[in-house]
């Protein structure tokens, strides 16, 4: 039984130069005490994806379903939300500031966390704050629970924010790019103490990062997302040694010391998309190498692909062609060569420009 | 020997990076618009601005042709004219009596005319010390803030006396000096003028030195002069140009103040100042008209540069940029000025 | 403007691009009203040695608060240095005057990290390019236009686009337009200030391939500055880690990621996280105790030894100079009292904070329970 089944999202905001379709058709599960791991770049509507889970994109037009065991989540009322943040599933974000208030010490917004779901008393509720602090490596705990936000470095922000996060033993947490601020060191502190949450408290995580290499180490499934739509969803070793998607694909290759990259890396064309003109059919046919016409008409589906169980893509190429490697980009060619048209000949001259030979 | 799939020349990166950039921006032309041209299109829409810039051109048309004012009515701005200009009984005709427009001031004057010419000496001081309190106040606040050290010490030290100086009195005294006169009352009030703007830009500066492009530009050899007015200054361009159209109000005020006590230009010289004066003593004739319709004039030119400066500054402020998608009618193809052209997208 | 010819370049140079020798940079920090006096100094690069051979690409890793950055600037000599010499191609530049720098300038350029903050925003982009040009008085006129147009080509910018804003071109672009500018003048190094940190993934890889084919083809060196390991792992031929303004290894690249011995450099190589699911799980990760002290008030002896895991008590008291170990090829430098051993583990701050959490889920398990509802 998944705690979260998040079925077809689609989250869209009008805005003076358009409408931004962020989340375009979303779906994934979490299972308790996993980690799913959500890899995507800037535009890919992966941080939209969390904050409309709980509620916290007012504004704007969500559809679809999350059902939160068992409770559908996008259909609840503002208080039924609220009880159910930071007690059952808590969100840590990038900016520690944008959830540390800067008036108030830390150690007393840690408490009034405490104290808005539980009934403990000021004292107790104090005692837990200093052993959070303590439990998120902050030295000197009890002097820095009288501290105010502005008094501590970005790492111990962080650190305080994932405190304030975990109080309540939340039942899943949602990181939005965790580590993107912090010291290499300071991330493996942090690594090391949701591990260990994960494995105490059966924790369930939902990982979002643009950092293929925090999800190699800690996801249990993996979502890449591209332009607000699942573009391949699996296990982690999967995704790793045996992508299917073309962007997948392309985001091992262009990446040092990836599974799929040695010696010179090989970048990804282009640029991610803007969210207001998404192009047609497969969002991600300008960039993709093995665009054939299909792709610039039609959506493809989000089917299971050959080698394992719940590996999941989103690309008209034949299933069974996975993995990194010249035999697995041959047999991709040679499929493509016949079914390239019209469509794709407009897109090559204008690519062609600079004279690299292509398939 | 073909290249893997994704292996591709640094050329065709242009093709295939301009594809994308092509496609966003198909309606802009090759050449870049500058954030000023953007604020200039932007400010094209404001209505407000249309209204103060037509208060404002009314005004210099009116000081334009206040010769040809003079010569059609036959009437002189200087020149007391007892016969033709009081009635019968002596007093300075109203607003429409007696072929005045405007009426007459005690000594049988055409106020009309003498507003017009008024409006020259106002416009003229207002936005001559202006301008020279724009350039002293940007060179200085400039130099201050880029050198720090002493010389920031002592010209900041010095902007700070000079806003609290006593402007008036300072005013009266050299008028009483040096005798009131025209190029006096601009110079002085360009001296008291210039430290606002000075401050300002010297903040602005102080924090623009701490951007990366300036160090860059230091680390490709740039000297300390050529960064100030090269870089550092284009990026100046927006407040000093808000603070400047707001400053020429306040000179225009300035100088009223100093004529109306008889320090700025003096009679027989019209300006709205000394004519709100002429109100007084005026061997007990108070009419009305004598200083509602200089007040008047003086209203609607404040005004104007007021608004004006209020409609320049939003127009120069990006983050007031969803006000204007409001009043755009065609879509714009592209992000909007000021955004980068990525995926990033500023959903709220 | 003065335009001094560019002093020779040596033929046949053997020696070294450039030396640093015991570089020493210190921030006064002052406070007072009206005379402010100094009450301490932020101690940003304390004695770094280190040398650039032509042609190579050396890779300086550390955390916030290494000084990397700092000891980059002091290089370029964007900050004048406290104490100690850099020599930049046989010329000692550490005492210049900014007039007397000036050509030397000409050699030696920097690329930013921040694409957007690096580009003044309101000058147009073949403005920005062609600047070096104008500043040496190098080109004018149509010739500049030419020439910053062939640049802008080389780094794979249309050159049509010579009159746009920087606004108006994407991250990685932009980092282009600082590639090309510091590529005006024809450089022989070029020192890298994080350039790829802060680009999109999947553009990061771009860039790194056009340093690398820039290097070829204009025979230049560059000094890497990053904090991500796999990326200066994939570019630099040597690689030198800092820990709060100093250097505490250096060694070439396969020799420091293969038998790193600096208990720090332990720790940094297995906090990262490589995109490789089978290394990143298993190799076991040090989690060093507590933050990176202030360079404020850097500890006593080796620096490092309040975070260490192997810490003696001599740690505290005096400072490991930076040599090649027993054993190690010449190249290798480490600055440890007690190197890491081949195949030795270390145990750092993870029990603690295993035993935390467990603390933590063990005490009133159900509390989150009662209440809520």
């Amino acid at each position: 039984m998944s705690l979260l089944n998040v079925h077809d999202l689609t989250v869209s905001f009008p805005t003076s130069d358009g409408v931004v379709r962020a989340v375009r058709g979303l779906s994934f599960d979490v299972e308790p005490g996993k980690t799913l791991g959500i890899v995507g770049e800037t535009g890919s509507g992966k941080s939209v994806t969390a904050l409309s889970l709980l509620g916290l994109n007012p504004g704007a037009d969500i559809s679809g379903s999350a059902v939160f065991e068992g409770r559908e989540l996008l259909a609840m009322q503002p208080d039924q939300l609220r009880r159910i943040r930071g007690a059952e599933i808590a969100m840590i974000f990038q900016d520690p500031l944008s959830s540390l208030h800067p008036y108030y010490r830390v150690g007393w917004q840690i408490c009034e966390a405490i104290r808005n779901h539980s009934r403990t008393t000021r004292e107790e509720a104090m005692r837990q704050a200093v052993e959070l602090l303590r439990m998120v490596s902050i030295p000197q705990p009890e002097r820095r629970v009288q501290a105010y936000p502005h008094e501590l470095s970005g790492g111990m922000r962080q650190r305080a924010m994932i405190a304030m996060a975990l109080a309540l033993r939340p039942k899943l947490l949602i990181a939005d790019e965790p580590t993107t601020a912090l010291d290499a060191t300071v991330q493996a502190q942090l690594m090391e103490l949701l591990g260990g949450m994960q494995r105490e408290l059966g924790m369930a995580m939902i990982v979002i990062t643009h950092d293929l290499g925090l999800v190699a180490t800690v996801a249990d499934s993996v979502l890449v997302m591209y332009a607000g739509r699942d573009a391949e969803r699996s296990d982690y070793r999967t995704i790793f040694r045996s992508p299917h998607h073309p962007y997948t694909r392309g985001l091992l290759a262009s990446i040092p010391g990836a599974a799929g990259s040695g010696g010179r890396l090989v970048p990804i064309v282009g640029q991610p998309p803007s969210l207001i003109r998404i192009p047609s059919g497969c969002a991600f046919h300008p960039r993709c190498p093995f665009a054939m016409d299909v792709c610039v008409r039609d959506q493809p589906p989000l089917v299971p692909v050959s080698d394992g169980e719940g590996h999941l893509s989103a690309c008209w190429l034949p299933p069974e062609v996975v993995g990194v490697g010249e035999g697995a980009d041959a047999a991709r060619r040679r499929f493509v060569e016949s079914r390239r048209g019209p469509a794709i000949a407009g897109l090559r001259t204008a690519r062609a420009g600079g004279g690299a030979a292509h398939g | 020997m073909s290249l893997s799939p994704f292996e591709v020349s640094s050329q065709t990166f242009v093709a295939e990076e301009e594809q994308s950039l092509e496609a966003l921006d198909a309606s802009r032309a090759i050449e870049g618009r500058s954030p000023l041209r953007l604020a200039m299109a932007r400010l094209r829409t404001d209505r407000m601005a249309w209204i103060a810039a037509a208060m404002i051109v009314l005004m210099a048309l009116l000081a334009i042709v206040a010769p040809l004012v003079s010569t059609l009515t036959g009437h002189s701005p200087y020149n007391p004219d007892l016969v033709n200009g009081t009635n019968s009984f002596g007093q300075p005709y109203g607003p429409g009596e007696g072929g005045f427009i405007l009426g007459t001031d005690n000594v049988g004057r055409d106020i009309l005319v003498r507003v017009a010419y008024g409006a020259r000496i106002s416009l003229l001081v207002g936005v001559l010390a202006t301008l020279l309190a724009t350039v002293g106040g940007t060179v200085l606040g400039l130099v201050s803030g880029y050198f720090g050290g002493w010389i920031d010490a002592l010209l900041a030290r010095l902007m700070d006396a000079v806003l609290s100086f006593p402007y008036v009195l300072a005013a009266i005294v050299l008028a009483a000096v040096f005798g009131g006169s025209l190029p006096l009352t601009i110079g002085v009030i360009a001296f008291f003028s210039w430290a606002a703007i000075g401050r300002i830009v010297r903040g602005q500066t102080l924090s623009q030195k701490e951007k990366e492009y300036v160090e860059a530009a230091r680390s490709i050899g740039a000297g300390s002069f050529r960064i100030m007015f090269v870089d550092i200054l284009p990026n100046l361009v927006a407040p000093v140009i808000v603070l400047g159209t707001l400053l020429v109000p306040v000179a225009i005020v300035f100088e009223a103040t100093l004529d109306y006590l008889g320090v700025g230009v003096g009679p027989p010289t019209p300006t709205w100042g000394n004519m709100l004066a002429d109100d007084q003593g005026s061997a007990g004739f108070a009419a009305w008209w004598f200083w509602v319709i200089p007040s008047i004039a003086l209203l609607i030119t404040t005004l104007g540069f007021n608004l004006l400066g209020d409609s320049v500054r939003d127009a120069l402020d990006p983050r007031t940029e969803r006000l204007f998608a409001t009043r755009r009618k065609s879509a714009v193809a592209g992000p909007a000025a000021g955004e980068p052209i990525s995926g990033e997208v500023a959903a709220p | 403007m003065a335009d001094l010819a560019p002093p020779p370049i040596s033929p046949a140079a053997s020696g070294p691009l450039l030396q640093v020798e015991n570089v020493v940079k210190h921030f006064p920090i002052k406070r007072g009203i009206f005379f402010k006096r100094q009450i301490g100094k932020v101690q940003a690069v304390e004695g770094v040695s280190l040398e650039v051979r032509r042609g190579e690409t050396v890779g300086l890793v550390g955390e916030t608060g290494c000084g990397k950055s700092t000891l980059a600037r002091c290089i370029t000599r964007l900050h004048p240095l406290t104490s100690g010499r850099v020599v930049f191609d046989g010329v000692d530049i550490s005492r210049l005057s900014a007039g007397q720098l000036r050509p030397h300038r000409r050699r030696m350029q920097m690329i930013f990290q921040d694409p957007f903050g690096s580009l003044n925003p309101r000058r147009r982009v073949g403005s920005i390019i062609g600047d070096p040009l104008a500043i040496h008085g190098i080109a004018d006129g149509a010739e500049r236009k030419r020439r910053v147009q062939e640049l802008m080509e080389v780094v794979g910018l249309n050159p049509e686009h010579y009159n746009r804003f920087p606004s108006e071109f994407s991250g990685g672009q932009r980092q282009r337009i600082g590639v090309a500018r510091a590529l005006a003048l024809r450089p022989s190094l070029i020192v890298c200030d994080e350039p790829v940190s802060a680009l999109d993934v999947s553009v990061q890889a771009q860039i790194i391939n056009l340093l690398e084919d820039l290097q070829g083809e204009f025979a230049l060196t560059y000094v890497f500055i990053a904090h991500d390991l796999a990326v200066v792992e994939h570019v630099s031929d040597r690689v030198a880690v800092m820990y709060l303004g100093k250097i505490v290894e250096m060694a070439d690249t396969a020799e420091l990621f293969g038998s790193p011995h600096h208990p720090y450099t332990v720790a940094l190589l297995s906090a990262s996280m490589v995109a490789d699911p089978e290394k990143a799980r298993s190799s076991q990760r040090v989690v060093l105790h507590g933050d990176v002290p202030s360079p404020i008030n850097p500890p006593s002896g080796c620096r490092f030894h309040t975070r260490c895991p192997k810490a003696q008590p001599l740690c505290s008291v005096e400072e490991p100079p930076l040599t090649v170990q027993a054993g190690d090829p010449p190249g290798h430098l480490t600055a440890c009292h007690f190197p890491v051993a081949p195949g030795e583990r270390l145990v750092g701050a993870a029990p603690e904070i295993k035993a935390a959490v467990a603390g933590f889920a063990a005490a009133s398990p159900a509390m989150g329970e009662e209440g809520k509802g």
